[in-house]
Formats: structure tokens, C-alpha cells, sequence
């Protein structure tokens, strides 16, 4: 089992490394750098950046050097938890990233537990009560959950929450606790706004849950040991949820690795329309002003992120399902 | 190696096939494989209906310019924010469709140009009518249209789903937004479709490190969050470039990111069939690797790979459409179901003209179909199963 473990981590390792020569490399795509459209928005705003003062700025930010240079002077600070400074900013970028990181970690979290709690007991409905009218309702939910995109969701939300209640469903705080310092009553505040966007970036994944859930149960229904359970004479409940659940549970654990990536991307677009403060419009606002070391940390960070996640769905699994271990070592 | 087979099958000298089996039997025993998937697809009534819509969707990419009655571009002040007028099927107990002309007032309290439809005008719908000039299928010059007004300009007098902000027409932005839409869905899946039939098939065929550095691959790109990936890429796109440029890059951008999952099902497929009797005997008299690959191994797959290909479809569509809506995609002019819902995207501009979301539904019903398509494909990619 160690093995299996170690073996998954090193790969995470490989990727966080992948992904931070991605972010990178993608940063110094454009043509032109920072100072170019520092230059570009000053002479927007009437003022001239002089030839001396350019150079001066691009020497200060080390974007003469070769780009493996800079790299490495990115990484060998990252390293120690130092980001760089923001340079549309001016501050450093753990600075301006602050808060809303957390926010991105809470509310992917958010959706993710949503999906399980939802589609558990969904899935098994729907398997245990094959066409039923229950199931179909439920298949036919989990077809419009994943044929619609998660900003078009959030879009007409939106749009029916202003129409038939007049109020803004968007945010994760209300107007008047926005920049308050922390408290209970904040938190609290935090956890009435979230079941709405947790829901729009949980709901595709609901859907797919659902499905495999269904299929592996139906499967695993009909096989002799559950026939064998009723045999003896266990209650209903106790049959289906001690062997098959427990046997169906497997695909379910593993598949966290793939729907995280998922909802954490969902989370920038769903971000941008209902006016979250997470990193999401942060990280599009950076994109557009080549702040690269901003917009990097975003990608990179965002990238850690499912990668941890990703890790401990590996470790649930080995623990969910004792043949892997047994394979495995 | 290549040396002639010595053996050599003769037709007639087979053993006679069995005669004497009910007549619906005998049919599936002498039918094809591409019957036998026809048969099976034919039973999934929901895939049977997608497959209609998807077409219905491509002919639409075809013929846009002919169901457009506008050109997608005229804008025009005095016509901003219109919404979408009522089509009056029957007039006085015949058929004979009309809308109502529309006034223009300006509200006295508000200053807002609001409208008004006229109930003294009626303007009579018209079909296969001449309107704004267009080349159909890029070669036939001709002014055809499929809906307009006798007599007047159609897109002075008649705005079926009402007008965007700079008084541009929807509907016939919508049809062309379509035809940009789904074909950049359909180039991005060929190019996705290659990388992964290359590199699935290389990953499957050989074995060993090659596929696990593939598989390794696939793992790191497919746990990255995409969309900040996109983002990225789309954003280093130079502001200059020309829409047809912008709309290679979105097309490569999103296969990029996209061939993984047709690379797992190739690779799949090899493997199951690597060691099947066929491949082995066509290595055995002296095929070579592409041979093999190309004449006996692809084909028995391709089912597979269809289903796959259709299956990853929506996701294409959905990512040009929120590049395109986040502003990093296909910017104006260009118009795609993306671009035309960026205008939705504030909550205050919806909420009074609604009318502006209209292009998600194209959006989620295209999605819809092509899944409900790719899942009746697959069931019936494989004719031999249960």
C-alpha cells in the first residue's frame, strides 16, 4: 500500500512540476511583456513612459534575461513562499491573492460535497428502483445538468432570482459584511451564500455520479452473494447498503480525481457571472494585463490544488477497496 | 519479411453455410456489420430523434445565410433593443403569417426608447423571397431568402426574436453564430480525433515505456483544471490577429486539451485486439505495422471511435462558447453562440431584455442531442454484444 501511495505522490510531484512549466510558459506567450502594456495603458490614460523609463522597469523585473532565467528566479522563490510582486498591483501576490484563494478552496469543497451528498442517495433510488418514476425524473435532471454549461446556469439563476425575487443571488457575502473583519456572524453569512454557487458547479458532476453509480449498482445487484444476503434473511436496507453500495462505492472514490479538476475550472467562469471573490476574475483581469507572475501563481496554485485533491481520492481509494492494496504490493 | 501468403482461401471450397434457419435469423446471420449497428441504433428511439436535430443543426451551418433574413451586421440606433415581435399564424381564418409593424416611442418619464407594436400595420411574411445578396455554399451568387417581406427591406420591418443592442437583427445572428459555433466544434474534434488516434494507437500497439510515458501524460494533462489553462493560452493570442486566424488558434486551443479521451478509448481498443487471431495472422503472413494497423485493425474499431468522436463534440462546443463569452475567444466581429451571449452577460441588461439569452438554448440543446447521439452510437458500436 505504501508503495501504491508513494508511487501516486511522486507522480503528483511530477505534476505540479508540469504545471508550473505550463503556467509559465503560457505567461510569456504573448508577444510583448508587462511594460509593453504598462506603456500601452498610460498612453491610454494621456501620459508618455519615456525609453530610460521602460528599460528601468523591465531591468527592476528581470524581464530582459532568457525565459528559463526567469524561471528558475520564479521557482527558487516559490519555493520559499514567496510569489513575486504583482506588477499591475504593486503589491506582492500572496498579498493580492489573499483571501480569495481560501474562497476558491471553500467553495469547490462546497460543490464537491454537495455532489456526494446528492448523488449517494440518488444513485442508489435510482438503481434499487429501476424505472420507477423516481429514476426517470432523476435521469432526466441529470441529462439537463450535464448538457447545460455551468455559466448558463448560473446566467438564467441569476436571471430568475432577480425577476421573481428581486434580489441579487449572486456573491458569497452580504453588501454590508463584504470587508468585515472575520467573525461568527460572517461565517455564517458565507454559509447562506454558498448552497447556490455550490450547486451550479456541483450539478454536472451530480450527474455523473448518478449515472455510474446507478450502472455499477445495477450491476452489482444481480450478482448471487446479494441473493445470498436475502437468503439469509437481512432486512432490505441492511443487504443493499453492507455489500453492493459498499462494492459500487469504488468507481465513485475514484473518479474524485477528474470531477475536482472539473468544478475547480467551473468555479472561474461561475465566479465571473455571479461576482464571487474568488480568484477566478482575478486571474482574468491578470490575463488580460500580462501581470504574469499574478496570473501564473493563480494557474499554478489552482493546479496544486486538484493535485492534493486528486492525491487524497487515490489514498480513499486504497483504503475504500483492499484488492488495489493487495495488486499493488 | 514480405513474401507472398502460400495459402490461399478459396471461396468456393468453404463449407456451404447452413440453409435451413428461420427466415429472420438467416437476415441477421448474412447481415453486415454496419446493418447490424443500424438495427441496434435504430431501437434507441431518443438517439434516432438527436440524430434528426444534429442534422437539422448542420444543415442550418450550410444554409445559414438563406434562413437569415437580415444582414447579421447592419446595425442601426434607432432599431436598439427590440424585442421579439408575435407571429400571427392565421389572418381572418386563413393561413397567411404576419407580425405587426412596430413604433418606436420614446418613453416621456424614462427617456427610453420603448416599442409599440402597431395593430393597423400588418407586415405579411413572405417566403423564398429577395433579400441581402450572398454567395450559398460560398460559390452561387444569389438574394433567395427563406422568410422576408414582399415589397420592403426584411430587415426594416421584421425582427423575429428581437434586436441586440447596436439594433442588429438576433435571429439572423443566431443562424450565422451557428454555422461558426458548430463547425469550430467539428474541426476541433478532427484534430483531436488524430492526436489521439496517433497517440492512443502508438501508446496501444507498442506497449511498454512509450505507453507509459503516454498514459503518464494523459494523467498530468487531464488534472489540470482547463478552463485557467484556456484562458491562458486564449489570451496570448495577439489582439491583431483576423477572426480567421483567432478561429484556428480557439480550434486548436480547445483540441489540444481535448484528444485524452479519445486517446484512452484507441488505446482501450489496441489492446483488447493486439493478441485477436486476425491481427496476429495478418502479422504472421508478413503485414506491415501499418498494414496492420490501417487495413485490419481500424476498421473493426471505427464504430468505437465515431461514438467517442460524437461524444466529445459538446464539450468543444461548450468550451469555444464560454472562451467566446469570457471575451478570450472569437471576439466581434465574428459572431458565435458564445459572442452573442456575451451580451448576457450582466444581470441588469437581462433582466430587461430577456431576449438576450435566447442563444443558450441552440447551445443546450445541440449539447443535448449530440450526447444523447454519441450514447446510441455506442450502444450500438458493438452489434456482436448482448
Amino acid at each position: 500500500m505504501l508503495a501504491y501511495v508513494g508511487r501516486r505522490a511522486l507522480l503528483a510531484v511530477f505534476t505540479v512540476w508540469a504545471i508550473s512549466v505550463l503556467s509559465f510558459v503560457i505567461i510569456q506567450l504573448p508577444p510583448g511583456d508587462y511594460v509593453t502594456s504598462y506603456i500601452a495603458q498610460m498612453a491610454s490614460m494621456g501620459s508618455v513612459v519615456s525609453d530610460e523609463e521602460a528599460q528601468a522597469l523591465r531591468i527592476q523585473y528581470g524581464l530582459g534575461q532568457p525565459i528559463y532565467v526567469q524561471y528558475l528566479k520564479w521557482m527558487k522563490q516559490v519555493v520559499v513562499g514567496n510569489f513575486g510582486m504583482s506588477m499591475e498591483w504593486r503589491r506582492p501576490v500572496t498579498e493580492v491573492i489573499g483571501e480569495r484563494l481560501w474562497m476558491t478552496v471553500i467553495v469547490s469543497v462546497a460543490a464537491l460535497l454537495l455532489t456526494w451528498t446528492l448523488a449517494l442517495p440518488i444513485g442508489i433510488y435510482s438503481a434499487v428502483r429501476q424505472y420507477s418514476p423516481g429514476d426517470y425524473v432523476a435521469t432526466f435532471i441529470g441529462f439537463i445538468g450535464l448538457a447545460v454549461p455551468n455559466f448558463l446556469l448560473a446566467l438564467v439563476l441569476l436571471y430568475l432570482g432577480f425577476v421573481f425575487f428581486s434580489a441579487h443571488i449572486g456573491g458569497l457575502f452580504s453588501p454590508e459584511l463584504q470587508d468585515a473583519p472575520w467573525s461568527f456572524e460572517r461565517a455564517w453569512d458565507l454559509a447562506k451564500h454558498l448552497p447556490i454557487p455550490a450547486l451550479i458547479l456541483g450539478l454536472a458532476g451530480t450527474a455523473q455520479q448518478v449515472r455510474i453509480m446507478r450502472a455499477n449498482l445495477l450491476d452489482e445487484l444481480r450478482k448471487p452473494y446479494v441473493v445470498t444476503a436475502r437468503a439469509k434473511g437481512l432486512s432490505e436496507l441492511r443487504t443493499i447498503l453492507k455489500y453492493p453500495v459498499r462494492m459500487a462505492l469504488n468507481p465513485f472514490a475514484s473518479t474524485i480525481g477528474y470531477t475536482l479538476p472539473y468544478i475547480v475550472s467551473g468555479s472561474i467562469i461561475v465566479s465571473l457571472v455571479l461576482g464571487l471573490p474568488t480568484v477566478g476574475p482575478l486571474l482574468l483581469k491578470a490575463l488580460i494585463a500580462q501581470d504574469m507572475f499574478l496570473a501564473g501563481t493563480i494557474v499554478l496554485l489552482l493546479g496544486l490544488m486538484t493535485v492534493i485533491g486528486t492525491l487524497i481520492s487515490d489514498i480513499l481509494l486504497v483504503w475504500i477497496d483492499p484488492r488495489i492494496r493487495l495488486e499493488q504490493t | 519479411m514480405a513474401t507472398t501468403p502460400d495459402v490461399v482461401v478459396d471461396p468456393a471450397a468453404a463449407p456451404p453455410l447452413e440453409t435451413a434457419r428461420p427466415p429472420g435469423e438467416a437476415r441477421i446471420f448474412v447481415a453486415s456489420q454496419w446493418q447490424l449497428m443500424w438495427w441496434r441504433f435504430r431501437k434507441h428511439k431518443i438517439a434516432l430523434v438527436s440524430g434528426v436535430v444534429v442534422l437539422g443543426f448542420y444543415l442550418v451551418v450550410v444554409g445559414a445565410d438563406f434562413l437569415a433574413y437580415a444582414d447579421p451586421d447592419a446595425s442601426e440606433a434607432q432599431r436598439s433593443l427590440m424585442p421579439p415581435q408575435r407571429v400571427h399564424l392565421f389572418d381572418g381564418g386563413r393561413l397567411a403569417p404576419y407580425v405587426h409593424g412596430v413604433k418606436g416611442v420614446r418613453d416621456p418619464q424614462t427617456f427610453k426608447r420603448v416599442y409599440r407594436p402597431d395593430p393597423d400595420r400588418k407586415v405579411r411574411l413572405r417566403f423564398f423571397v429577395r433579400g441581402f445578396e450572398y454567395r450559398f455554399l460560398g460559390l452561387i451568387p444569389t438574394t433567395r431568402h427563406l422568410i422576408g417581406v414582399a415589397g420592403s427591406e426584411a430587415d426594416k420591418s421584421i425582427f423575429l426574436l428581437g434586436t441586440d443592442v447596436q439594433g442588429r437583427d438576433l435571429w439572423s445572428r443566431l443562424m450565422f453564430g451557428t454555422r461558426i459555433s458548430l463547425t469550430i466544434g467539428l474541426f476541433g474534434v478532427t484534430l483531436s480525433l488524430v492526436l489521439g488516434v496517433i497517440l492512443g494507437g502508438i501508446s496501444g500497439f507498442y506497449g511498454g515505456v512509450t505507453d507509459t510515458v503516454i498514459q503518464r501524460t494523459i494523467e498530468i494533462l487531464r488534472s489540470i483544471p482547463t478552463i485557467p489553462l484556456w484562458m491562458g493560452l486564449a489570451a496570448a493570442m495577439p489582439r491583431d490577429w483576423t477572426i480567421l486566424q483567432v478561429y484556428f488558434a480557439i480550434t486548436i486551443i480547445i483540441s489540444l486539451l481535448g484528444w485524452t479521451e479519445l486517446a484512452r478509448v484507441v488505446r482501450g481498443r489496441f489492446l483488447a485486439m493486439r493478441e485477436e487471431d486476425f491481427v496476429v495472422s495478418a502479422r504472421l503472413v508478413g503485414c506491415t505495422q501499418m498494414r496492420t494497423i490501417f487495413i485490419h485493425m481500424v476498421p473493426s474499431f471505427m464504430s468505437h471511435i465515431i461514438a467517442a468522436t460524437t461524444l466529445a463534440l459538446p464539450a468543444m462546443i461548450i468550451s469555444e462558447t464560454a472562451l467566446s463569452f469570457l471575451g478570450l475567444g472569437l471576439r466581434p466581429p465574428a459572431i458565435s453562440w458564445g459572442v452573442l451571449l456575451q451580451q448576457a452577460q450582466n444581470v441588469q441588461t437581462v433582466a430587461i431584455s430577456p431576449w438576450l439569452m435566447l442563444p443558450a438554448a441552440p447551445v443546450i440543446v445541440a449539447v443535448m442531442a449530440f450526447n444523447f447521439l454519441g450514447d446510441g452510437l455506442r450502444d450500438a458500436a458493438d452489434p456482436y454484444g448482448r
